[in-house]
């Protein structure tokens, strides 16, 4: 499978096995915090603020 | 059985989630609340036999929970327990009306009322927002300069929420708090959150470390006393040690259960399906 692309610095993004659409990942050449959108084909998107409401 | 999902995100807890619904054979629909465009004047369609509520935000996780509960589907958690835990002062209400012990914690809506507030409780004294978690905004005030600061920022800076003032007497607990996890009238597990070094909250949010907490018939009774004082459901019911016994200060709605698991040896996603399947349309 190909890699997705950091929408922050164009890097290259491996998904790993049992990755889910939704979750939060970081990239691994900028740090920023990203959301896989789609895992097949990989897909990220900057990940959403936390808001104040946010929590448990 | 056909079980909605709803997340804001996949955080590590929604993925044992999901890992647990779908390993006990159930069909899952992920329902991302940032997508939603609900009719809320329309009947919705009968898609599920369950919804599990896990937003992360607790405004999303409202309004989503009332219009599922309006087609008939079960949700865990109720909007009835969501709208209370989610709420400090209606949360520390509720408590006091069923007899769980709690600490004293006085409301206002002025400066000048927070002050006399404060003076009542005497320093040092703990601020936190009415609706907000992961320890975040909150204030452990040691005198009176300290405590007029933070009231003009509020006052200035805040929203209108953060112009209720909850104020809650200061507890010195033994470096550590408890938090149960509870599922319905059962107790599930506890762990004990130890403070970081130089750290008086005990969110593992703040770097907390979690260990496993035998539950006592004492600690297992005020736990399900607080459980079904707010409804019950699946609840996170946090309680400190204290010189008169044990205090339930907080009952968290959406728990989070990463640190807990290998402490306390129980498998705390799969408990939660089964409790899911137990609520769902027959």
């Amino acid at each position: 499978m190909a890699d997705a692309e950091c929408p922050e610095c164009a890097g290259s993004v491996k998904l790993k096995e049992g990755a889910e659409q939704g979750e939060i990942i970081s990239c691994p050449e900028c740090g920023s915090r990203l959301e896989i959108v789609s895992v097949d084909p990989p897909k990220v998107q900057p990940a959403p603020k936390v808001d104040e409401d946010w929590g448990e | 059985m056909r079980l909605g999902f709803v997340y804001t995100i996949i955080t590590p807890e929604n993925k044992l989630l999901l890992e647990a619904a779908r390993k006990r054979g159930m069909e899952v629909a992920k329902l991302s609340d940032a997508e939603m465009a609900l009719d809320i004047t329309a009947r919705p369609a009968e898609k599920y036999d369950a919804v599990l509520q896990r937003s992360s935000s607790y405004m999303r996780s409202l309004y989503s929970t009332r219009y599922f509960e309006q087609a008939g589907v079960p949700v865990v958690n109720s909007y009835a327990v969501q709208s209370l835990c989610g709420n400090k002062v209606l949360t520390t209400m509720r408590l006091m009306e069923h007899d769980v012990p709690t600490p004293r914690t006085l409301i206002a809506f002025t400066e000048e009322g927070a002050m006399r507030a404060i003076e009542q409780l005497g320093y040092p004294v703990v601020m936190k927002p009415v609706i907000g978690s992961w320890a975040r905004l909150l204030a452990k005030i040691n005198d009176r300069e300290a405590a007029q600061a933070i009231i003009e920022h509020k006052e200035e800076l805040g929203n209108f929420i953060h112009k209720v003032y909850y104020l809650q007497e200061y507890i010195d607990k033994p470096g550590r708090d408890i938090r149960a996890f509870t599922a319905g009238e059962e107790v599930l597990c506890a762990i004990y959150r130890n403070a970081g070094k130089g750290e008086w909250l005990t969110n593992t949010a703040r770097g907390a470390k979690a260990s496993n907490c035998p539950v006592s018939d004492e600690l297992g009774e005020v736990v399900a006393k607080a459980a079904r004082a707010v409804g019950e459901g699946l609840l996170a019911v946090d309680v400190m040690e204290s010189e008169r016994g044990l205090l339930v200060h907080e009952v968290n709605h959406t728990m989070e259960f990463r640190n807990s698991i290998q402490p306390t040896g129980v498998d705390i996603p799969a408990r939660v399906i089964e409790y899911v399947q137990g609520i769902a349309k027959k």
